[in-house]
């Protein structure tokens, strides 16, 4: 397993921020906002803690990885860029004809992608399935779930976590990208969610709040989630911004599903070399 | 082939074929699963949860997550059967089984008691009239309904040996058994149960039966029928509709929707091919109620007399 000190991954963070900007920017289309709120944590899963292989992306014992937010693609994408799944260069095709980084992801043809998402709510039921064919098989892998804020709004989430609940799934990690936005507002005027760390202990899931912009505690957290097979899944939420790292995105609810201009772009790296500030 | 006399012969409800195949597929193989959402007591699925307690999960009343999550067992390497009323199966987890299920190709089975008007007497909110065509519609989607017993277990055993998602569909009600247990079928192939030159009957599921009675009554009359068991209306056997388009008349019977069932399938074929005549005979757009099962039938005019009269009306 690749891993990491915190430091490299603050820096691996950095640049799949880079990477995902860049591809919304090529593209002239996608999701730059939630990528960069769920920046810190994926790049903890895939440069630290899961157990994956490029070279065989649909080997048997792999963690599996479901982005439940499907529109976030570009994050993901850009993990699995510099994972080694897919070259490189091939970030400059997003939403391109024929190019393995579909608008949302697709697992036919996307080498690292466990599952096809992009319709909000569905993706934490297939992970739910994940982790109960690894039970069912005694399998020792485990699976983790991106889920976003807004989509909590959708009853299947639900319907997922009492069945995660019931076979005691705890080998699935669910992570909550909690940025508080959605295309047409807050969530909290939208449809507010409350506290979702306490609808998930209500469900019977084992719960942390973290800051999801801290390496340091996303880090601290997986120790302490591994070791925990107490037949209970797992949830934690991270208190996110969206669009974190790019000042003039952060917390700005047109930045869901917008490309920045040449100028917006060449501020957004400037502003990302320099790190994220707190 | 052998067609049994259905004055003899006895009647089954489709939906105790699945379970009792689908419990015969559990033994010999440990990856077939059943994903029941509740109401497996009457989808049949009982005897495979008693025996095969480890193969069965049960989501409760939350068909979404049915859809979803074996799919999700399907990416292991698993082969979930997922079984629900049909209404549920088609409806509630349609765009489970587009985005989850059909669109990243998965081998999972979507398999449906309470097809078409058979839940009579639970009303038109039971009574799956639009299913297969909705289904139908979606990529990588095959579409079955076999018309009894022994057809029905052959075509669910066929579908778990195949990858890819499968929609089966079964009656709540009892239906004639009409095939020799011996008799083989395969998925996507018409079974010609009759040969004829004047007229072509093509029917599925629970409607087979009326047009095997409605080409002898035609016999009876000099009217000589072929007659095709569409039980896979996806894909739909091609070659056989293009034998029935040489014939020239074709009534298709279905318990379903006349709009984008059977009948819509063959008339895509016959439209394309820019001769031959179809009327179709199903569910004429409307909605059921609560009502016997041969009431229900009649309202629609999916009845012998009405097969026989449309195809007379034809020549």
């Amino acid at each position: 397993m690749d891993s990491m000190t915190v430091e490299r991954l603050k820096e691996k963070a950095i640049q799949l921020r880079e990477t995902a900007v860049t591809m919304v920017y090529k593209a002239q289309s996608g999701h730059p906002g939630g990528s960069l709120s769920a920046a810190d944590f994926v790049t903890a899963l895939y440069f630290k803690e899961m157990n994956v292989n490029p070279e065989d992306p649909n080997w048997a014992e792999r963690d599996r990885f479901v982005l439940s937010k499907g529109h976030v693609a570009p994050i993901q994408y850009a993990a699995l860029a510099h994972k080694g799944f897919v070259p490189l260069e091939m970030i400059n095709t997003l939403r391109e004809y024929g190019s393995p980084f579909q608008g949302h992801p697709d697992s036919k043809k996307c080498p690292g992608v466990d599952i096809s998402t992009g319709s909000l709510g569905q993706g934490l039921s297939c992970a739910v399935g994940m982790a109960l064919g690894g039970k069912l098989d005694e399998k020792a892998y485990r699976v983790f779930a991106v889920v976003g804020d807004g989509e909590c709004q959708e009853g299947q989430i639900w319907e997922a976590a009492q069945s995660a609940v019931k076979y005691e799934l705890d080998n699935l990690v669910v992570f909550i990208d909690d940025n508080g936005l959605q295309i047409d507002g807050t969530t909290e005027e939208v449809m507010p969610n409350h506290d979702l760390e306490k609808k998930f202990q209500a469900f019977g899931f084992e719960t942390k709040r973290i800051d999801g912009h801290s390496m340091e505690e996303i880090v601290d957290t997986l120790d302490e989630v591994r070791e925990a097979k107490n037949g209970k899944p797992k949830c934690i939420v991270c208190n996110t911004v969206k669009g974190k790292g790019v000042s003039y995105m952060e917390n700005v609810v047109g930045w869901h599903g917008k490309a920045p201009n040449e100028e917006q772009y060449k501020l957004a790296m400037e502003e990302l070399a320099g790190g994220l500030h707190a | 082939m052998t067609v049994l006399d259905l004055k003899a012969t006895e009647q089954i409800a489709t939906r105790e074929a699945f379970g009792d195949e689908i419990v015969e597929l559990g033994r010999n193989n440990k990856n077939i699963l059943v994903v029941d959402a509740d109401i497996g007591s009457s989808c049949k699925t009982t005897k495979f949860m008693n025996e095969f307690p480890k193969q069965h999960i049960n989501v409760g009343i939350a068909e979404q997550n049915a859809a979803g999550l074996a799919a999700g067992l399907a990416t292991t390497g698993k082969i979930p059967f997922v079984s629900t009323y049909a209404v549920f199966g088609s409806l509630r987890m349609a765009e489970q089984i587009r985005q989850e299920i059909c669109y990243p190709n998965l081998n999972v089975k979507i398999a449906c008691s309470h097809g078409g008007l058979t839940p009579a007497n639970d009303g038109g909110s039971h009574q799956a009239i639009e299913d297969m065509g909705v289904l139908r519609t979606i990529p990588n989607m095959t579409v079955i309904m076999g018309a009894d017993y022994y057809s029905t277990r052959k075509l669910v055993k066929q579908a778990s040996e195949m990858h890819g998602a499968v929609y089966l569909r079964f009656t709540r009600d009892k239906v004639p058994v009409i095939y020799d247990e011996n008799e083989t079928f395969e998925i996507g192939k018409a079974k010609q149960l009759r040969n004829g030159k004047d007229v072509a009957l093509i029917a599925n599921g629970d409607t087979v039966h009326l047009a095997l009675q409605a080409a002898e009554i035609l016999e009876s009359k000099g009217v000589s029928a072929q007659l095709l068991d569409m039980h896979t209306i996806k894909p739909i056997d091609k070659e056989a509709v293009l034998e029935c388009i040489e014939i020239g008349n074709i009534v298709t019977v279905e318990d379903h929707n006349i709009i984008n069932g059977l009948g819509s399938a063959v008339s895509e074929i016959v439209a394309e091919q820019g001769k031959g005549k179809v009327r179709r005979i199903g569910v004429q757009d409307r909605f059921g109620e609560s009502a016997p099962y041969d009431k229900l039938l009649e309202i629609n005019g999916i009845t012998v007399e009405n097969i026989v009269n449309t195809a007379e009306e034809m020549l």
